[in-house]
């Protein structure tokens, strides 16, 4: 990065949060396919769980008690009825809260094993999920690195449910009501290009403050939501062991062997057929008897 | 005489087939006593489980998506119908003549494996009403594992449906419709193995996108190839399994000439599965080397591999060997027995046991689970020893039909 565009970029950033909650939108293009994101930087998070309750009220499920629920207590992870949480966790630097749902990762796990493409990475950003096609076969359940999709075993009509990044209100040109919601300006929405070069901006500007790692740039080959924080993400219970190797990449190579076993398999065993057969046994002639 | 081709020309087909539907041999053997109210009470689960949800029969939780309705009945159950695949390349495209007295016995009970424990991932699926979406080609997910697997069970048993047809027209007595479909033979073997191969991998495959959370002693990317080879020694201990016992159970059936050949024919079965247990315990150990995982042995997932490989796979391995050398049919027997319970082992291990090795929760399968479980295996007995008492499965032809 060149040192104007940096200084540029250093005043958008101490600016954006104040101006607004928007990353400079950029029209989607074709030349510009680059998708929808939102940063979350947990140094600002106050977890007060107004996204919890924008999430639920946007969504329709049910609204948490954030004032009695005392939900903080314990680590929670997503669920059929509640898309996104808040969470608490005692670090080196003192108590510091991360809101958790999908990461809406650029090529996901859960799309990847989909095998009625139910599941599916819009071009916007969002991955969401069609009840029209889903069969139920929780393999992206099985594959989601972040165990994100949950399932309503309780229903005969069962559901998968998770975060879809409100692609409803993307397309109709809002942002995410948890980013709206949000009082502390934690949550910042954007196009994932501008959203990194906000976050590395904050990371270099403030290099006491960050930790140098920018969870979801590289994360399964990178993901839509992104996070920065003031202590290692191990201790926001991220897992960092996941790689950077994005999901289709595990299976590609089989993939690609499938249509040449299928075009090599048959002459090959056809031929092996008539090379066994030579000295004749007539009772394993199969098709030729 | 035969009954087959005797009924034909007074009776029609479907008379016939009435007629046969009626329970042969005796009623109240141990296995129907056991098996009739497990079957029943399945039923009644599997009712309640279309009534009120997955959840309230199984123990499934949002951690744990697949249970043994899938670690178990697809992928042992897949594994175990292997030696379909394996008997019919040996028989018609290495033309091994020796071998074609089980080609019928063994492709049948590869058939009905696949129909019921590939047809139990039906009671599985939460939206089933979906189930056509992956097939009439609305929303084909193309890259996906699944989506290929699914395909290749469904035209697989198609395969093995019609590798086994002329077994059918013989019964009824179609002498036509039996030299058409003897025809159809070597291409639906070829096309089978062809298909084999790829949804034994496939199988694996599907857990290459779990690398996160199955242990790393099991996690491999060569999971597809561990389990093409295991599947290739998992059919051939179950064809000697399932041989061994038919050999008892069905003893009328079969011409008593064959009693001996018959345990040359297990040795020459025991020398395949060993060879592939060779290849596969070689490349256990590459990958083993190759990971470094020495820390994880001292570990108790370490102490559940070394049973896994060392107690159920190189063991066996080794009684296989001495077994066709020194010519000891028992020997054989215990490996064949402790091969397929390795073959379990090591699948569930992958999909429930080692599987979310990090986190607290553990699952465990529901009395449910395990009854409807039970019914899938038991109800495919009773359609298998319908079909041999009835079909020239086990027998040379019609003829000598039970009198
Ligand atoms: S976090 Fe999980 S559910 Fe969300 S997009 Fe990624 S793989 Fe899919
Ligand atoms: S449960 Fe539904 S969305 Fe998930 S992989 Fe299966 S079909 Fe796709």
């Amino acid at each position: 990065m060149d040192r104007r565009k940096f200084l540029a970029l250093a005043g958008a950033a101490t600016a954006a949060p104040l101006v607004s909650k928007t990353a400079q939108a950029t029209e989607i293009t074709e030349d510009n396919p680059e998708f929808f994101g939102v940063l979350v930087d947990t140094t600002r998070c106050i977890g007060c769980r107004q996204c919890e309750v924008a999430c639920a009220e946007a969504n329709d499920l049910p609204v948490p008690d954030i004032k009695n629920d005392n939900a903080l207590d314990a680590e929670r992870t997503t669920a059929t009825d509640q898309w996104t949480v808040v969470n608490r966790y005692e670090t080196d630097e003192g108590e510091i809260f991360a809101k958790k749902q999908c990461m809406h990762c650029g090529q996901p796990a859960c799309a990847a094993a989909c095998l009625t493409n139910a599941m599916e990475k819009t071009e916007t950003g969002p991955v969401t999920w069609d009840g029209g096609k889903c069969m139920g076969c929780r393999y992206c359940m099985l594959s989601c690195p972040f165990n994100i999709p949950k399932f309503e075993y309780e229903s005969i009509n069962p559901k998968i449910q998770k975060c879809i990044m409100c692609s409803e209100r993307l397309e109709e040109g809002g942002m995410p009501a948890c980013v709206e919601a949000c009082p502390a300006d934690a949550l910042m929405f954007g196009k994932k290009q501008e959203l990194m070069q906000i976050a590395r901006v904050r990371i270099y500007s403030h290099p006491d403050t960050y930790v140098r790692h920018i969870y979801g740039e590289h994360e399964v080959g990178g993901t839509s939501w992104l996070y920065l924080s003031s202590v290692p993400f191990e201790q926001l219970g991220f897992r960092t062991d996941l790689g950077t190797l994005t999901y289709p990449d595990y299976t590609r190579e089989f993939l690609y062997a499938v249509p040449l076993v299928f075009l090599l398999g048959p002459p090959l065993l056809y031929g092996l057929h008539h090379l066994a057969g030579r000295d004749g046994d007539e009772n394993t002639e199969g098709g030729h008897s | 005489m035969s009954t087959a081709n005797s009924v034909a020309p007074r009776q029609s087909v479907w008379q016939f087939i009435l007629s046969e539907l009626k329970p042969k041999g005796p009623i109240f053997t141990p296995f129907n006593i056991i098996s009739v109210p497990t079957i029943l009470a399945g039923l009644v689960i599997v009712v309640w489980r279309f009534a009120f949800g997955l959840g309230s029969v199984t123990n499934l939780t949002q951690d744990y998506p697949w249970g043994i309705w899938i670690g178990f009945d697809v992928m042992t159950g897949v594994a175990f119908a292997g030696g379909a695949y394996i008997i019919t390349f040996t028989v018609y495209i290495m033309r091994a003549g020796k071998y074609k007295s089980l080609v019928r016995a063994t492709v049948l009970n590869g058939f009905l494996s696949y129909l019921f424990y590939a047809g139990a991932l039906f009671l599985d699926l939460g939206r089933p009403w979906h189930i056509i979406n992956p097939i009439i080609g609305n929303s084909f997910g193309y890259n996906s594992i699944l989506f290929l697997v699914s395909w290749h069970f469904m035209l697989y048993m198609m395969a093995e449906a019609l590798e086994f047809s002329p077994v059918v027209a013989e019964w009824l007595g179609l002498e036509r419709a039996k030299k058409i479909l003897h025809k159809l033979t070597l291409g639906t073997v070829i096309f089978g193995v062809v298909l084999s191969t790829l949804h034994q991998s496939g199988l694996g495959a599907l857990y290459l996108f779990c690398k996160p959370k199955l242990h790393p002693l099991w996690y491999t990317e060569f999971l597809p190839v561990l389990f093409l080879v295991s599947s290739v020694f998992a059919g051939l201990s179950m064809i000697i399994f399932e041989g061994t016992l038919s050999h008892r159970v069905f003893k009328t059936q079969i011409d008593p000439k064959k009693h001996h050949t018959f345990d040359d024919i297990v040795f020459g079965l025991s020398k395949g599965a060993a060879v592939a247990m060779y290849v596969y315990l070689f490349i256990k150990f590459v990958i083993f080397i190759h990971g470094q995982h020495w820390h994880f042995i001292t570990t108790g997932w370490g102490w559940l591999y070394i049973l896994e490989v060392g107690g159920l796979v190189l063991l066996p391995c080794a009684l296989y060997t001495h077994g066709y050398r020194q010519r000891r049919i028992g020997m054989v027997r215990l490996a064949a027995i402790l091969t397929l319970l390795g073959i379990m082992f090591n699948r569930l291990n992958i999909s429930v046991i080692a599987f979310n090795w990090q986190l607290p929760t553990r699952y465990y399968p529901s009395i449910g689970e395990i009854v409807v479980t039970l019914m899938v295996i038991f109800t495919e007995i009773w359609v298998f020893r319908w079909v041999v008492y009835r079909m020239p499965v086990l027998r040379e032809t019609t003829e000598g039909n039970r009198k």
